[in-house]
């Protein structure tokens, strides 16, 4: 009997109990259609990495039930284990071990005859373009190469359900691309994907339907076109000479959005539906009204403004939080969570 | 490095199966064994990529032979017997004991560095990360002990019975060592890292190690001292290896005895450690 949904949570809860307690998800619920990708989108801290692990069988719940294809994932564990593939963040894989031994090791332990393995790994390591990388030990791979052998490895056993836990965080924009390309062509081929993402750019790339997550809650859900329309497609930036001026033009700004205007420092942060035409508007309004404009920026809408718009907060970084949910953070897993490279939008607290 | 430049047609090997058909058959026997022997299999070939640890894991206990034959060995009078035959027993124990911080060195790595977490979504045997890392730990012992036996035979030791009897004292080390890695393996997975899980582990292996009968006579300590020293199982253990490598104690330095007590030693820890760290493992997260 065919599973309607690929994945499945039901009121998911995981509480934390460290210095503080740490309710980390607090009655999730998700579902993904077979041959779909469902992007959960949130800030660190927010309860992704959490969610995917109890879906993958890494953790159990403390409240709630997970499901892949059906599968319970506390009570078939093991059955869970053969249909699902995992990579993360923290590119999991042997340091020691060459490119292709490690896939080898992946699909032996995922009980797989050993010629297939051998097969299968040579195949990998071609479609990842790692062939030639594929005899040298992990420790002489870039932050990219590592990010693909994980995505192999987990490959290795042709799984119909992939978990990726934020697959392209610290990557450069290049070898971002590379993965998205990748994870495309799973999809094409019948694979249903649960990827977790700090990213609105690359939910909105890949995923069919996006959950957004916030303090183990979820908050918001749709298609990205649903989740932009709420938004507005464009976010005004003004920036004034002091806070004063800011908040006197945020008054005279209000009719112009789709939404309150947001008041930070002396920068007054405008949804608008079409850009350029209402930034003429702004710029004349203030105008008239003898208000000095020091900068102004058009900017498509972030996850912090994803975050502004659905909770009135920003998409901040909790520490302990973070600790106690994305876990360990191996030296050297390159430029961290934070680090997002290239043509950043959503670069948190760079205002 | 040449990121994005993935081959456009999708081959095979991304194509999902429909859940499981390939897997292999097998029970759960059998996939405990062979899931070990994966994991066994990648410990070794990790030790050999890293030809720096090997290589200053064998000086140690060659130190250890020369150190104690040339500077202490003198001063030291075994009754019935020379230093040197009464010392390699003492070596081979002592290192493979120190052997046991590797066992909790690298579980605590594979943990902190997420490994643990891969195996942990694969359908593996949950005891296989276990038994693979005592196991490698095991066969590393192998080699240990033979350079051990080579540089000893150097500086003079002779085994005084037969080889069969001899291999037996290298079997019973060698257990005894497997018995005791998974009571390390413990500390590895309780570690916060590796650098405390080493920090943690030395302060039990110093006195086990010393206020034993691996180096000298226990008779030559406090009668307080001796109440333990003579009674753990590292004094046992060393006294058995004595006892079938050298034969009897002319003086009752050691007894037949240890054989047996330290056989019970090992299996008494294998018994209750290897079930708690199956459990500690699948507790950790």
């Amino acid at each position: 009997m065919p599973a309607e949904w690929a994945v499945e949570a039901d009121g998911l809860v995981k509480v934390f109990r460290g210095k503080r307690e740490v309710r980390a998800l607090d009655g999730v619920d998700l579902r993904v259609k077979p041959g779909t990708v469902l992007g959960l989108l949130g800030p660190n801290g927010a309860g992704k990495t959490t969610a995917v692990r109890i879906l993958s069988t890494i953790l159990s719940p403390d409240g709630g039930r997970g499901a892949v294809l059906g599968h319970d994932v506390v009570r078939e564990a093991d059955t869970v284990r053969r249909l699902i593939g995992l990579a993360g963040q923290y590119a999991t894989v042997d340091e020691n071990l060459t490119g292709r031994e490690n896939i080898r090791m992946v699909g032996r332990l995922t009980h797989l005859p050993k010629k297939l393995v051998m097969e299968r790994a040579d195949q990998l390591l071609a479609q990842f373009d790692l062939t030639e990388a594929g005899n040298r030990p992990l420790k002489t791979y870039s932050g990219g190469m590592r990010r693909r052998l994980d995505l192999a490895a987990a490959l290795v056993g042709r799984p119909p359900v992939l978990f990726l836990d934020e697959p392209t965080t610290g990557l450069d924009p290049q070898s971002r691309q590379g993965l998205w390309a990748v994870i495309e062509e799973l999809v094409r081929a019948g694979t249903t994907v649960l990827l977790t993402t700090q990213y609105l750019e690359e939910a909105d790339r890949l995923a069919d339907r996006i959950v957004v997550i916030d303090h183990g809650r979820v908050i918001a859900e749709g298609t990205p076109a649903d989740l932009k329309a709420d938004l507005g497609t464009t976010v005004i930036s003004v920036t004034f000479v002091d806070p004063d001026a800011a908040r006197s033009a945020a008054g005279r700004l209000q009719s112009l959005g789709t939404k309150e205007p947001v008041l930070d420092g002396s920068t007054v942060d405008l949804t608008v539906e079409e850009g350029p035409k209402v930034a003429a508007e702004v710029l004349r309004t203030l105008d008239q009204a003898g208000v000095t404009v020091a900068g102004l920026a058009l900017r498509e809408p972030s996850l912090d403004d994803v975050f502004l718009s659905l909770t009135g907060h920003r998409a901040e970084v909790d520490e302990d939080q973070e600790g106690e949910d994305d876990g360990k953070v191996p030296a050297g897993a390159g430029a961290g969570a934070n680090g997002k490279a290239g043509s950043g939008r959503a670069g948190k607290g760079s205002r | 490095m040449t990121a994005g430049t993935f081959e456009a047609a999708a081959p095979a090997a991304l194509t999902p199966n429909a859940g499981g058909a390939e897997v292999a058959s097998g029970g759960r026997l059998r996939w405990g064994f062979t899931d070990a022997v994966t994991v066994t299999w990648r410990n070794l070939v990790a030790y050999t990529r890293i030809p720096d640890a090997i290589f200053f894991s064998s000086i140690q206990p060659i130190m250890f032979v020369l150190l104690f034959r040339y500077v202490f060995g003198g001063a030291i009078q075994i009754p019935g017997t020379t230093y040197v035959n009464y010392l390699i027993a003492g070596v081979y124990v002592q290192t493979v004991m120190f052997g046991c911080v590797s066992t909790s060195v690298g579980l605590a790595d594979d943990l902190h560095k997420g490994l643990i977490e891969r195996f942990r979504a694969l359908p593996m045997a949950r005891s296989a990360v276990l038994a693979g890392r005592t196991t490698a730990d095991a066969l590393r012992n192998v080699l240990v002990l033979v350079i051990i036996t080579a540089v000893g035979y150097l500086v003079g030791f002779r085994v005084q019975t037969n080889f069969g009897l001899f291999l037996c004292g290298l079997l019973l080390v060698l257990f005894f060592a497997y018995a005791l890695g998974w009571a390390f393996a413990i500390i590895g997975l309780s570690a916060s890292n590796s650098e405390s899980a080493q920090l943690a582990a030395f302060p039990l292996l110093f006195p086990l190690t010393f206020a034993s009968s691996a180096f000298v006579t226990t008779a030559s300590m406090p009668g307080w001292l001796q109440a333990f020293a003579k009674n753990q199982p590292v004094s046992q253990v060393v006294d058995a290896c004595r006892q079938l490598m050298l034969g009897n104690s002319p003086t009752h330095v050691w007894t037949p005895n240890s054989i047996w007590i330290s056989l019970l030693w090992a299996v008494g820890i294998l018994a209750v450690f290897a079930p708690l760290a199956v459990w500690r493992y699948r507790k950790v997260s």
